[in-house]
This record gives C-alpha cells, sequence and structure tokens, in this order.
C-alpha cells in the first residue's frame, strides 16, 4: 500500500509541474503574440472566452502572478482550456475531446501489441542467445535509430502509393456517417490497419532489446540453474523463471519510455493525417494556435501519467516485494 | 573496477545477486592481470569500432560539406523532380534543388545541435545525478523526483510547445530547448550508480583520510562514471537527433537552414510520396538511421566493455557453435582476456 501511495504522490507533483510548466511558459517567451491574436479576433470573441484567454497566457498584467496563478488553476480545474484560434469559436476541451479517442485507439493499442510481441520476442532471443536468433539484433537497431515518422513515410510508399493495399490518410471512409455499424468499424480498422502497423514495428525493437538483455542477465541467476537442474521443464524454467523475473524491469520501463514513445506516434499521425491529438497538434503548430498547443500537451501529460499509474498497478501485481512492505 | 550496468538499470536490490558469477569470472586470475591489462580495449570491440568509423564519416560531412557540395542547396534549376543521375546524385525537388547537396550541407546543422544538446544535457545530468546520490536525503529525494518529472512528461510535446512559442528557432535555441528537457535520463542513471559508489570501500577509505567532498566526488566517484556518463552522452545525442528532425518535420525551426528535418519537410509538404518521388526523402531518412545506428553501436560498445557478461555473449558466440555448446542457462561467462590467461 505504501508503494501504491508513495506513486500516487508522485504523480500528483508531476501533474503539478506539468499545469506549472505550462503556466509559466507563455509568460517567460519573449513577445505577445497571443495578444495580436485576440486583437485580430476583436469582437468576434465572447467576453467570458477573452477572460479566459487572457489568464491563460498571462495577459492580465494589473494582478499580481500569484493571483494568475491561482486562476489559472481555476481553469484548468474547471476544464477550461480556452478557445482555440484555428478552430474558432470551439473551445480547446471541445477540439481535444473530438481527436483524443482516435489516438487512445491507435496509439493505446498498437503500442501494446507491440510492448506484448517485443517482449514474447526478446524472450525467445535471449533464452536463445548465440544462435541464429541474435542475428535479428542489427535489424532491431536500425529500427530503433530511425524516426518513426520516417518509417511512416516509406510504409505509405510501399503500401499506399505503389501495391494500393491501405490508404495513405485519414481514419475512416469520408462517405460513412460516424455510427456504431459494421460498415463503419471495418472502415476505421481498415484505414487504421497501416498506422497501428508502423507504429509496431518502430517501437517494437526497444522491447526486443530490453527484454533480450534482461533474459541474458536473469538465465545465469542461481535459481534458474537450480530450477533446470532439478528437471522442471524447459518450457517452465523460461516462462516460469526467467521470463517472469525479467519482465519487471520491462514493465518499469514501460511506464517510463511512454512518453518517448507518445511523442514519437503522436507525429506519425501527422503523416498518415489521422485525426488524433498529433494531428491537430500539428495543425496547432502550422497556425500559431497557441491554447490549443498548451491544451494538447497538458492532455498528453494527463494521458501518459494514467498509463504510468496502470503500468505501476501491473509492477505490484507481477512483484510481489512491493506489496510486502507494511 | 568492474560496473554492472544491471545496478543501473534496476536499482541495488534486484541487481546484487546477478553480480555474484560475474566478479567470480573476472577474478580469476587476479594478480597476473593487473598490469598486463591490454591498453584500448575499447578499440578492440567491432561493434563500437564500426559505430565510431561511421560517426567520424558524418563528423567529416558536417565539416567539409558545404564546401564539397556540387551545388547551392537553396538554387533552383530547371531539372525539376529528377530521379537520381550522375548530374544530380539523389535526385532534385519540386523546384529543381539538389537533394544531395542538401544532405550534404544539412549535415553540420545536425550534428552540431546534437552534440550541443549532448554536451549541456550531459553535463545538467552528472551535476544533478552525482549530486542527488552523494548527498542523499532529502537532496536526493527531491532532485530524483525532479528527474523523474522531466522523465514522465512527454518531452517532444513539451520542446514542440516551447520551440512553437519562440519567436525565432535556431540551431542552438533548439539544442538548448532539448537539452533542458532531455537530461533526466542520466541524471537518474547515474544517480543509482553513485549510490552504490558512495558506501563502498574505497571512497570510505579517502573520506577517513580528510579528503575533502570535491576532492571525493572528482578523483574517486567521477572516474568510475565514466562508462556511465558516456553512454548517457551517447544516447542524449542519438535523442537530440531524432528530436531536432523531428520538430524540423513538422515545420518548427528556421526552415531556411538546412538540415535532414528541413528536407524531410519539404519532401511531405509538397507530396513526393504522391509524385512517387522516392529519392527525396529516402537519403535523408537512411543518413538519419546510420547516425543513429552508429550511435547504437558505440553504446553496445560501452555496455559490453562495461558488463564482461554480454561481452563474452557476443565474442564467443561463434566459438562456442563450433564446439557444439548452446549458450543456455546456468552458463558461466567466461571473459576473453582471462581465458587467455590461463593457457
Amino acid at each position: 500500500m505504501r508503494f501504491f501511495l508513495r506513486r500516487l504522490g508522485f504523480y500528483v507533483i508531476t501533474f503539478w509541474a506539468a499545469v506549472t510548466i505550462n503556466f509559466f511558459i507563455p509568460r517567460i517567451m519573449p513577445g505577445d503574440p497571443v495578444r495580436a491574436l485576440i486583437a485580430k479576433n476583436q469582437g468576434r470573441i465572447s467576453t467570458d472566452a477573452e477572460a479566459a484567454l487572457r489568464t491563460l497566457f498571462g495577459l492580465e498584467k494589473e494582478t499580481t502572478l500569484w493571483q494568475q496563478y491561482l486562476d489559472y488553476w481555476g481553469l484548468i480545474l474547471r476544464g477550461d482550456l480556452g478557445t482555440s484560434f484555428a478552430y474558432f469559436p470551439t473551445p480547446v476541451a471541445d477540439v481535444i475531446a473530438g481527436a483524443i479517442p482516435w489516438t487512445i485507439g491507435l496509439v493505446g493499442i498498437a503500442t501494446i501489441i507491440s510492448f506484448t510481441i517485443g517482449t514474447v520476442i526478446g524472450s525467445g532471443i535471449g533464452w536463445r542467445r548465440g544462435t541464429w536468433a541474435d542475428s535479428l539484433l542489427p535489424i532491431s537497431t536500425f529500427f530503433s535509430a530511425v524516426p518513426y515518422f520516417w518509417l511512416a513515410l516509406i510504409a505509405i510508399t510501399i503500401f499506399s502509393v505503389t501495391l494500393g493495399w491501405f490508404p495513405a490518410s485519414g481514419s475512416y471512409d469520408r462517405s460513412l456517417v460516424p455510427t456504431f455499424s459494421w460498415e463503419f468499424i471495418g472502415s476505421v480498422i481498415y484505414y487504421g490497419t497501416l498506422p497501428a502497423l508502423t507504429i509496431v514495428i518502430s517501437s517494437i525493437s526497444g522491447w526486443i532489446l530490453g527484454m533480450r538483455n534482461m533474459m541474458v542477465t536473469v538465465s545465469s541467476e542461481d535459481y534458474v540453474t537450480v530450477a533446470q537442474a532439478k528437471g522442471v521443464s524447459e518450457r517452465t524454467v523460461l516462462f516460469g523463471y526467467a521470463a517472469r523475473n525479467a519482465i519487471l524491469p520491462q514493465v518499469s520501463s514501460f511506464a517510463l519510455s511512454l512518453g518517448f514513445i507518445v511523442g514519437g506516434t503522436l507525429i506519425m499521425e501527422i503523416v498518415f493525417s489521422y485525426q488524433g491529438i498529433g494531428y491537430y497538434l500539428f495543425t496547432a503548430v502550422a497556425a500559431k494556435d497557441y491554447p490549443l498547443m498548451q491544451g494538447i500537451f497538458l492532455v498528453i501529460t494527463v494521458a501518459v501519467l494514467f498509463a504510468n499509474i496502470v503500468a505501476d498497478f501491473v509492477y505490484g501485481v507481477l512483484d510481489p516485494r512491493t506489496r510486502q512492505e507494511g | 573496477m568492474t560496473i554492472d550496468i544491471n545496478i543501473v538499470e534496476e536499482g541495488e536490490e534486484l541487481a546484487k545477486p546477478s553480480q555474484a558469477p560475474m566478479t567470480g569470472a573476472v577474478s580469476a586470475a587476479p594478480g597476473r592481470r593487473r598490469g598486463k591489462r591490454p591498453k584500448l580495449l575499447f578499440l578492440r570491440n567491432s561493434k563500437a569500432v564500426a559505430g565510431l568509423v561511421i560517426l567520424a564519416f558524418f563528423f567529416l560531412i558536417a565539416i567539409i560539406g558545404p564546401w564539397i557540395a556540387p551545388y547551392d542547396p537553396s538554387a533552383r534549376s530547371e531539372d525539376v523532380l529528377q530521379p537520381p543521375s550522375w548530374e544530380h546524385w539523389f535526385g532534385t525537388t519540386h523546384l529543381g534543388q539538389d537533394v544531395f547537396s542538401q544532405i550534404l550541407v544539412g549535415t553540420r546543422g545536425v550534428i552540431v545541435v546534437g552534440f550541443v544538446a549532448g554536451i549541456l544535457a550531459t553535463a545538467i545530468g552528472v551535476v544533478i545525478g552525482v549530486t542527488a546520490g552523494y548527498v542523499g536525503g532529502l537532496g536526493d529525494e527531491s532532485l530524483s523526483v525532479l528527474a523523474n518529472v522531466f522523465l514522465v512528461i512527454p518531452q517532444l510535446p513539451l520542446i514542440i510547445i516551447i520551440a512553437g512559442q519562440l519567436p525565432s528557432v535556431g540551431g542552438v535555441t533548439v539544442a538548448v530547448v532539448i537539452a533542458i528537457t532531455g537530461w533526466a535520463w542520466g541524471a537518474r542513471v547515474l544517480r543509482a550508480q553513485t549510490l552504490s559508489l558512495r558506501r563502498r570501500d574505497f571512497v570510505e577509505a579517502a573520506r577517513s583520510n580528510g579528503e575533502s567532498t570535491w576532492r571525493i566526488i572528482t578523483a574517486e566517484i567521477l572516474p568510475n562514471l565514466t562508462a556511465i556518463i558516456a553512454s548517457g552522452f551517447v544516447g542524449t545525442v542519438a535523442f537530440a537527433v531524432l528530436s531536432l528532425i523531428t520538430l524540423s518535420f513538422i515545420g518548427i525551426g528556421d526552415t531556411g537552414e538546412w538540415n535532414w528535418g528541413t528536407v524531410l519537410y519539404q519532401a511531405q509538404s509538397q507530396l513526393a510520396l504522391q509524385r512517387g518521388a522516392w529519392w527525396w526523402f529516402v537519403p535523408a531518412g537512411l543518413c538519419i538511421a546510420l547516425l543513429g545506428m552508429s550511435l547504437t553501436l558505440i553504446n553496445f560498445g560501452i555496455d559490453e566493455f562495461v558488463n564482461p557478461r554480454l561481452r563474452s555473449t557476443a565474442q564467443n558466440a561463434r566459438s562456442l557453435r563450433k564446439r557444439g555448446i548452446r549458450p543456455r542457462i546456468g552458463f558461466t561467462p567466461v571473459v576473453r582476456e582471462a581465458k587467455e590467461d590461463r593457457a
């Protein structure tokens, strides 16, 4: 229990840090880009929305910094992230709410698939080290070195432009109306296959390498030798003894590298014009839509924190030592 | 002397038992090995050498690239969207610019940003990590929370919102932003290792001799962290290169300044994919992959240099196969140097 409380405390601190970073970034930046944008949209923004924007970007020079900070928290806790400039006059929160299911569906599922397959392959390679399986390592090194989005470009060239198997962009057939019909779901899966495949291929090598190295370390532990010596079947030794222990660091590194992976996969959405968070981040950058940019950063951080909490929970289930201490 | 990389990865409690067989293998011939220790052991690792050679190549291009580029990378010409030919090795863009020249000229930006960011981030990481590990107590707690916060917050979106709001984004600015967001991993690893070094006998001895804290840190602890600092540095450079290219790719930064990311940005925004102009984006991606691979190989070299267990696996694989031995569970790793000594 103490383990979970400690971790929870840490996530509260991280959330606070992320909000605080978000608060200070526009305030320490030179120039006043938001003021110009507000002036440009004068009369079109309601007074309430304008006040919210002023609070978010620190344009209220008359109040103290502390008061601005408190007001800012008030807005964040009410879920008011300001008004988007690029999708005027939609509030940022609405834009993000429309995009986030797509991202969670695509990036979430692809990441979980990649982690699972990568861990299984990695334990196989680590177990049979010194055989042909080691030759997979240079290949996975290559894939871990290229940027995700470049692989996406290659995938589109091969599978969409040349072979024409998958659509090059979008998330579903635009002639369909989004409903819970089989036709629509099938279209979403069809459009999502290529992006998901690319995410899996580009992120899987990290999991393979990590698991392989842990397996090499763990398989020379005494308890593995003992299990082997007392005649436990190889399958049980592999999964019940070696992989069972080697997966622990894998899970904790999953939590830590999640931020990195999410960053990479968001760029993927840009290449595929997939209407998730990453794509909106891209349009926000291009349109200098600062409220949307900052709102997206906050939402991504919160999502990564949630994934971390889940990873911690899984770790707690897998490792009895975290549960023992009172 | 030998540093087990696992301590670094997973905290002390998990790794302690795993150290036992390894130190056993290393200390098989303790007395005789001293003094005869081969110099430049690191350079006998084929992975490390391959990585260093590729890296040196890119360094050379970064220095002489702008001079050997056959064309001005921004100059337009009549040859629009030409596939690779003798005149244009990597083909041309929609404006007739030479892609080969763009890549040659762009190498400098990539290398400079990568290494400036790497050096800055490593410096921050060393200061925070070693301080946290050495000081302990409340200082350690707060510094490691700080590092962990920066680890958990997704770096790329953070870099994007910082760089996206800066009025002008030159190469060095991007490097600084990357360094500010990317130091945490190195700090975390260094803290774990410092923590385990802090109570070792030689540090205790130095302390009881009355050496100053500053001297203990610089003369006793830092030399033992060299390998970890080096591998952290290499990893950060790779991260910085990827971040820079991603930023340029989504159009943040000075688009007039050539680097591999801006080449890809142009290719993507000018619909190179749909026009089938593969030569426009394939070379830049391969260069990124080569550079990234060279850095990963160097890091493998460092890992194997530091952790004999990985080294013996890699070096002996072929000879083991020849002798019909399948390396598996409970297989005691044999360090090659130790074996040579015994013979």
